[in-house]
């Protein structure tokens, strides 16, 4: 999607003046390294010996010192910073001591990961502000990072040891790599070890729009890592809806996801078809822009049927009898417009809070049957859609973030993909935001 | 020597569900898509609905019943270049527009022996994109051209070129041995039989209302898939009526007695359907839910040459035949399915069942087959409304009405095709 703006900032000439240039983004492909380069583990915490040790077991060398920065050799690939021990605001000196130059010596496509403790499991004011603290270091380091590096923070509600893992791991890999200046809490649920490079090895995957855009690579994803996908999407875009699910081996089911039987039909087909039912995938949305005061009822109310009612009322089919597994997943698509609000989308905007809002009811309803319910809230990410954004728009949504650039939708669907993972047990009720950490609504 | 084998006994027959692209009104969206890649589409989208991506199965039977030279081995390219396994075999069939049927009885047939265990039966057909043959005066020329040993006998040969070889050979809509049009031939039928102008119409209006509600109601939804921006069949008119129909002026029949309109007669239609068909095992192994069993099926022809039958005929001797060997009597059915060739074409068909004269002079009967419930007949509509692609209709039919016989819990449905040269292919299904 290369227009003419796009090749002349990118130009030697721009590149001599001063043009800020984004950097390739390591992406994952499975077989690929965890980290380009040894990782550096401290802070002191009470999950750092456990990193340490699964690090290694999957072959990542560590250090717990940065060395030179002027070496080439002693660069490092990522750095997990512990701090969940701290309780005292004197105790984040530590990330100042050890960060500095650990993130001088971050190779390209670094990674800074912080671990603290989840504030909202804390009593002591002392202890909550410093836990707290940690959100504001990360999302500045985000911003202070170059070429390609990210830094998000892991919150942990007790011995949440598998969360940690779970959610170190995705930061670390280029599965994240748009997710900038984002913060993951994870319980102290556990989990059991998948297959790394198939982790949703026989699992049945449901994806709404899924005939193209963000969906198609959903779909795409999800049978990377091994799943059987049911892609769904409105019967008149039945030709394209076949096309990946071909593509992927899997199979297409034509349905509105506004019909009343949207729900139990996919229940019906993946149990059938497929054996059971493990991830559902709500994608399919649609946008009818126009300012609140031109907006008409058939804009509002059908973008709010797609994006919010149909996804309520599938739920009630996917999570009553004989539906969704135990250990399923639900993950919903919000947007950074249900976060920051975008001129000309109320309805939207108004659709996508709202599933922020479900996404935190719905997860701590269906906790004790394994099921977890997350959200990803894309940013600007490189669509046919966003490509009829006016030139002037584009830009400023393309650039106006820490890695400035635009995601693509391979980075939305491997964030949800890892929610889908059985690893992500401990990983419920979260949105976290695939916008390489935006300017809008941060 | 090992012992000589022993005959298995055959197998029950799965109609486990089927796909068309829309159907397109000749010289429209369609117009500049081949054979092929309709056909193409038609398989990939079920290869989609019930995942046979990289499935190998037992055979691809298809046809088309206009076709051009290059597509001698229609089927086979089109399964190169769906997603089927490349190793699935394939190939082609034409018995006009009995062709669809036709080639679900075939891969049904090799099912039940056991010599396959999964098929694909389809059909497509484009009236737009027709193949045009060169002059058959020019083609004989250039063949003798082509034949010559030395430079003079070409020479000789390419002299017998005339202006005239110009003009190409166009395949017409005629039989070639009476030379005249299917609607020609239906017409005299039609006021043989005394089908009336207002009873044609009333078929025409309840065929497009009755197919606009499947859609309507989603029962579409797994039955068709998009082509080319086409999402329902485009010759559809759901606010069709027989006040607007009356209004057309008649197209084939003469004088005052023509009844055949534009409006109840089917139009040249592009498009391509497919329907998949296995064992019980095979289905089980694939966690696939029979819609309903293809049970038994009969083709039969009339001498509308030399003797005084009408063309489209056939059918009305097919079905009785069947009947018998089933032991069943034409009222045993939840669900009949009576091709649209023309509206006079059904409701001819109807009234030589209730005929005593026809049935004991010309099937030898005893009795009239009777009267059907009129409330079972093509209840989604049919060929009037969806357009007629010649080879296409027969899947489309099948998985139409096995969706219903299972939608409906189960029960019993009649398919009957009338075709070019005096033929008729007829089924039963039950689920």
């Amino acid at each position: 999607m290369t227009d003419l703006f796009t090749t002349i900032v990118r130009s030697p000439v721009a590149q001599k003046v001063g043009v800020p240039q984004p950097t390739r983004l390591r992406r994952y492909e499975p077989g690929m390294p965890l980290c380009e380069g040894p990782v550096l583990v401290a802070g002191g915490g009470r999950f750092a010996e456990a990193i340490t040790s699964w690090l290694g077991t999957v072959g990542v060398p560590t250090v717990t010192a940065a060395g030179d920065a002027a070496d080439a050799a002693a660069k490092v690939g990522a750095v997990v910073l512990d701090l969940s021990a701290a309780t005292d605001p004197s105790d984040l000196d530590a990330l100042r001591l050890l960060g500095a130059p650990a993130v001088k010596a971050l190779k390209r496509n670094g990674r800074v990961v912080v671990i603290g403790t989840d504030p909202d499991t804390l009593s002591e004011v002392a202890e909550v502000a410093t836990q707290r603290a940690l959100e504001g270091v990360v999302r500045s380091i985000g911003k202070e990072l170059r070429a390609g590096a990210t830094a998000n923070l892991v919150l942990a509600q007790g011995e949440a040891r598998d969360g940690v893992r779970s959610a170190v791991e995705f930061f670390l890999s280029g599965r994240s790599a748009y997710v900038d200046g984002q913060v993951v809490r994870v319980d102290e649920t556990t989990s059991g070890d998948a297959d790394a490079l198939r982790p949703l090895a026989g699992k049945v995957a449901v994806v709404t729009g899924a005939a193209r855009g963000i969906g198609a690579e959903i779909a795409r994803v999800m049978a990377r890592d091994g799943a059987t996908v049911v892609a769904v999407d409105i019967p008149a875009a039945g030709d394209a809806l076949a096309a990946v699910a071909n593509e992927v081996k899997g199979t297409a089911l034509q349905l509105d996801v506004t019909s009343d039987d949207a729900g139990s039909r996919i229940v019906e087909h993946a149990t059938s078809r497929h054996g059971g039912l493990d991830i559902v995938v709500h994608n399919a949305g649609i946008t009818r822009d126009k300012l609140l005061v031109n907006m008409d009822e058939d804009r509002w109310r059908s973008v709010i049927d797609v994006n919010l009612r149909s996804v309520l009322r599938m739920n009630e089919a996917i999570l009553g009898e004989g539906g969704l597994a135990a250990g399923g997943r639900i993950v919903c698509v919000a947007s950074i417009a249900g976060i920051a609000g975008n001129r000309g989308q109320t309805n939207y905007g108004a659709s996508k809070a709202g599933v922020i809002g479900l996404v935190s009811a719905l997860s701590r309803q269906v906790a004790d049957r394994g099921i977890t319910v997350n959200a990803v809230a894309p940013g600007f990410i490189e669509t046919e859609m966003t490509a009829r954004i006016p030139f002037a728009t584009r830009e400023i949504g393309r650039r106006m973030n820490s890695l400035q650039q635009g995601g693509h939708p391979k980075d939305v669907a491997e964030t949800i993909a890892w929610f889908a993972q059985p690893g992500a047990a401990a990983v419920t009720g979260q949105v976290v935001r695939v916008c390489g950490q935006s300017l809008l609504g941060a | 020597m090992a012992s000589k084998t022993s005959p298995r006994a055959p197998r029950r027959v799965a109609v486990l569900g089927g796909n068309r692209i829309p159907f397109a009104r000749a010289h429209g969206t369609y117009a500049k898509a081949s054979n092929q890649d309709m056909l193409t589409a038609s398989i990939d989208g079920l290869v989609a609905r019930y995942g046979l991506a990289g499935e190998r199965l037992g055979e691809v039977v298809a046809g088309a019943v206009l076709k051009h030279s290059r597509d001698f081995n229609l089927t086979r390219e089109t399964v190169l270049g769906t997603r089927l396994d490349p190793t699935t075999p394939a190939y082609d069939i034409q018995q006009a527009c009995g062709t669809g049927l036709e080639a679900a009885i075939l891969v049904a047939n090799k099912i039940a022996l056991g010599q396959i265990d999964a098929g694909i039966a389809g059909g497509v057909d484009s009236a737009s994109d027709a193949p045009i043959a060169v002059n058959e005066g020019l083609r004989q020329t250039l063949l003798a051209a082509n034949r010559a040993r030395s430079a003079a006998d070409r020479a000789k040969a390419l002299a017998g070129l005339r202006p005239s070889h110009l003009v190409p050979a166009i395949p017409e809509n005629v039989e070639p041995r009476t030379g005249l049009s299917m609607g020609e031939h239906m017409a005299l039928t039609a006021a043989q039989w005394g089908i009336t102008r207002e009873a044609q119409d009333e078929l025409a209006a309840a065929s497009h209302q009755k197919l606009a509600a499947a859609y309507e109601r989603g029962f579409q939804d797994d039955l068709v898939t998009p082509y080319l921006g086409v999402a329902r069949d485009n010759n559809l008119r759901p606010d069709s009526s027989v006040e607007k129909l009356a209004k057309l002026k008649p197209v084939f029949g003469k004088g005052e007695g023509a009844t055949m309109t534009a409006g109840n007669s089917t139009p040249l239609t592009d498009g391509a359907s497919a329907v998949l068909l296995a064992s019980e095992e095979w289905a089980e192994e694939h966690r696939l839910t029979p819609l309903a069993w293809f049970v038994d099926a009969e083709t039969a022809a009339v001498d509308y040459v030399h003797g005084d039958e009408g063309l489209l005929m056939a059918p009305a001797y097919a079905v009785p035949r069947l009947l018998a060997r089933n032991g069943l009597s034409l009222q045993d059915f939840d669900y009949y399915e009576i091709h649209e060739a023309f509206a006079a074409t059904v409701l001819t068909t109807l009234k030589a069942w209730e005929d005593p004269d026809f049935c004991k002079g010309r099937l030898g009967l005893d009795a009239p087959l009777g009267s059907i419930d009129r409330s079972k007949l093509n209840v989604n509509g049919s060929s009037l409304a969806a357009g007629h692609p010649f080879a296409a209709t027969g899947g489309r039919i099948i998985a139409s009405l096995a969706k219903q016989l299972k939608e409906a819990g189960g029960g019993r449905g009649l398919i009957s095709i009338c075709a070019a040269g005096g033929q008729g292919v007829v089924a039963i299904l039950e689920a």
